[in-house]
């Protein structure tokens, strides 16, 4: 019975190739858009959410608070009131917290042979590397033995790796920072880009003891990078963090912390819900024209009810309940709705692929939202199909006979 | 012979805005199994709503109506629908006939709706086809066809589903008089051979000669009921 009624829609379909092509088209169009905008709001999503990941996960960066100076404001990081102990401080006594590091940085012009770069060097501890989870290619990255000798010894992001050595191997070699002489003991695996663009790899990590001592002549760290032991804890090692610094740093009661703490979660919070605010917007835009795309069945299908009432009579005459007629018209409907779907469904996917190779646009196409497309396809099919099959269905037959 | 159809005291009445029209005032007929029945009369005598209400696609205002002993009057749509797939093979003027459907298909219709399955289907619309002479035409679309080839296949689609009452309003109506005289003496065979019951509506006194009795139908009302006289017998085919 089912398959009968696919086959009498199919061959009334047929019959009207263009029409029912075109009418298609409006849920080709529809599908495709939906399949296509989700595609690129996905990707946009997963690219943020990859380069925040980049970053390192769970991390808060500490900073000194600002210092007022006969009026004058130094703004955020301005003070001095950082110290390497916070950092050791908050790894012992704070369970929140898995690893600190201090990290001063500055922009230093690099010497190798002949060639010279200029690059941001970091003076930064062991825990580092764990903080930024960030991979040792080859040789090791900084040691404890490092921080407490200030050893002149450097690690090298791929960046400066490439602009001062091209493909010779660098460990061991030599490169000078203000003409101090530093040891290469280990390159780092390459990172990317990060979300504001700049090339973390463009970069040469050194101890920070070494950083304060030999370079910038400062006691005090500009900033300490922290994580937490896990995402869910990171609201909890703020507020612990918080504490430990203010007891340390003598801070009374009624006076404002002296630093700064920089959530990364909620920036990645903020950019991915900015994401996922857009793949929304765009969705319901596309939803929208799927909606049309359903009208423009349902008119066809009036359309179809009219031409086809003396056939409908003929039917009716030969022994077809009303539910027959109705399901016919339905099938129809439906088959013309899920046809275009399918269609819809390649467009979409050949046009975000289209993209992503011309445009380099990130795509993500996910298998469940594919599927959703289609079923609500066929949902619109039913939805828009329903009204023209019940009007077929109710014709009376001596009218729908006597039909010119 | 049974009593097939049994009308009594019908009634039918439209209803025009705030006019009403009575169209039948009071049939009583009996026909039995095996008869061959020509109803005749002029434009707006009641024979059309007549055929039509037989033919359970319109209902009575009053009175009863027996078919096979079944009162249909009261049944619902459903049931008509089946009825008129089980009991009652139609023929119309105008054919009829699915455009763009071979003759196969148009006659295996009715057998869509009764659950056949498709290879019965088959074999039953090409046997009714060769009953009718088309054994040869059996892909052939109506435009490909001539009138009296095409009411030849409308006449294969009203007997597919063997009914006990074959109804046919005008069926040469759109014929030439060769052809007229072809089908007439293919409906007169079926009703010989077959023992088909056959309601025939026409207004033409040649046709009507076919029929083994033939009805009258005045302003809604039966004026008269009588053999046929004179009545033509074909060349068996």
């Amino acid at each position: 019975m089912w398959l009968m009624t696919l086959r009498i829609a199919l061959r009334a379909l047929r019959r009207n190739k263009l029409r029912s092509f075109l009418t298609m088209l409006g849920i080709i169009i529809g599908v495709g858009a939906v399949i296509a905008m989700v595609a690129i709001g996905e990707g946009a999503k997963a690219t943020i959410r990859s380069q925040i990941a980049s970053l390192g996960t769970n991390v808060l960066i500490v900073l000194p608070g600002t210092l007022t100076q006969g009026g004058v404001r130094t703004g955020s990081g301005g003070a001095n009131t950082l110290m390497d102990g916070d950092a050791k401080a908050m790894m012992q006594e704070l369970p929140s917290v898995a690893f600190a590091s201090p990290a001063l940085r500055r922009q230093d012009q690099v010497v190798a042979g002949n060639l010279n770069w200029s690059t941001l060097a970091q003076g930064v501890a062991p825990e580092f590397q764990h903080v930024r989870d960030w991979q040792v290619m080859e040789g090791r990255f900084i040691h404890e033995g490092d921080i407490e000798s200030a050893a002149k010894v450097a690690v090298l992001g791929q960046t400066v790796v490439d602009k001062l050595f091209g493909n010779d191997d660098p460990i061991d070699s030599v490169i000078r920072i203000r003409n101090i002489p530093f040891r290469v003991v280990g390159t780092l695996a390459p990172k990317g880009q990060s979300s504001q663009g700049t090339d973390q790899d463009d970069t040469v990590m050194i101890p920070y003891t070494t950083m304060q001592k030999r370079l910038m002549r400062i006691t005090h760290v500009q900033s300490i990078v922290v994580s937490a032991v896990s995402a869910d804890r990171v609201q909890e090692a703020q507020e612990q963090i918080t504490a430990l610094l203010r007891q340390r740093h003598r801070i009374g009661p009624d006076r404002d912390d002296d630093f700064t703490i920089r959530n990364l979660s909620d920036i990645a919070q903020a950019a991915t819900s900015s994401a996922q605010v857009m793949a929304v917007l765009l969705g319901i835009v596309a939803s929208i024209s799927l909606v049309v795309g359903g009208i423009g069945i349902m008119n066809i299908m009036l359309v179809s009810v009219t031409e086809r009432t003396r056939e409908i009579g003929i039917r009716m005459a030969v022994g077809a309940r009303s539910r027959d007629i109705m399901l016919q018209f339905l099938v129809e409907a439906v088959v013309m709705a899920a046809t275009g779907g399918i269609l819809g469904i390649l467009l979409g996917i050949g046009s975000s692929e289209i993209l992503n190779q011309w445009a380099q646009w990130p795509i993500l196409i996910r298998p469940d939202i594919v599927m959703v497309a289609f079923l609500f396809s066929g949902a619109v099919g039913v939805f828009f199909g329903f009204y023209p099959a019940q009007k077929a269905a109710h014709l009376d037959p001596i009218e729908a006979l006597r039909y010119e | 012979m049974s009593e097939l159809i049994r009308v009594r005291d019908l009634h039918k009445t439209y209803v025009m805005g705030d006019v009403e029209v009575p169209a039948l005032r009071g049939i009583n007929l009996n026909i039995e199994r095996g008869e061959f029945v020509a109803v005749m009369g002029a434009s707006g005598s009641g024979k059309s709503t007549f055929m039509n209400i037989l033919g359970c696609l319109d209902r009575s205002t009053s009175g009863s109506y027996l078919l096979e002993g079944q009162e249909v009057g009261s049944l619902s749509p459903d049931e008509w629908a089946h009825i008129r797939n089980h009991k009652i093979g139609f023929v119309f003027q105008g054919f009829n006939l699915l455009s763009r459907t071979s003759a196969l298909e148009n006659v295996e219709l009715p057998m869509m709706y009764n659950g056949l399955q498709s290879q019965e289907r088959h074999r039953r619309a090409l046997e009714t086809l060769s009953l009718v002479g088309l054994e040869e035409r059996t892909h052939h679309m109506p435009n490909q066809l001539s009138g009296g080839q095409q009411q030849r296949v409308a006449i294969a689609r009203a007997l597919v589903n063997r009914p006990s009452l074959f109804l046919a309003d005008e069926p040469t109506g759109n014929l030439d008089s060769t052809t007229s005289a072809e089908i007439m003496a293919l409906v007169q065979r079926l009703n010989a051979e077959q023992g088909i019951t056959i309601v025939l509506v026409t207004h033409e006194f040649d046709i009507a000669a076919y029929a083994n009795r033939q009805i009258h139908f005045k302003d809604g009302r039966l004026i008269s009921d009588h053999p046929a006289e004179d009545r033509v017998k074909s060349r068996q085919q």
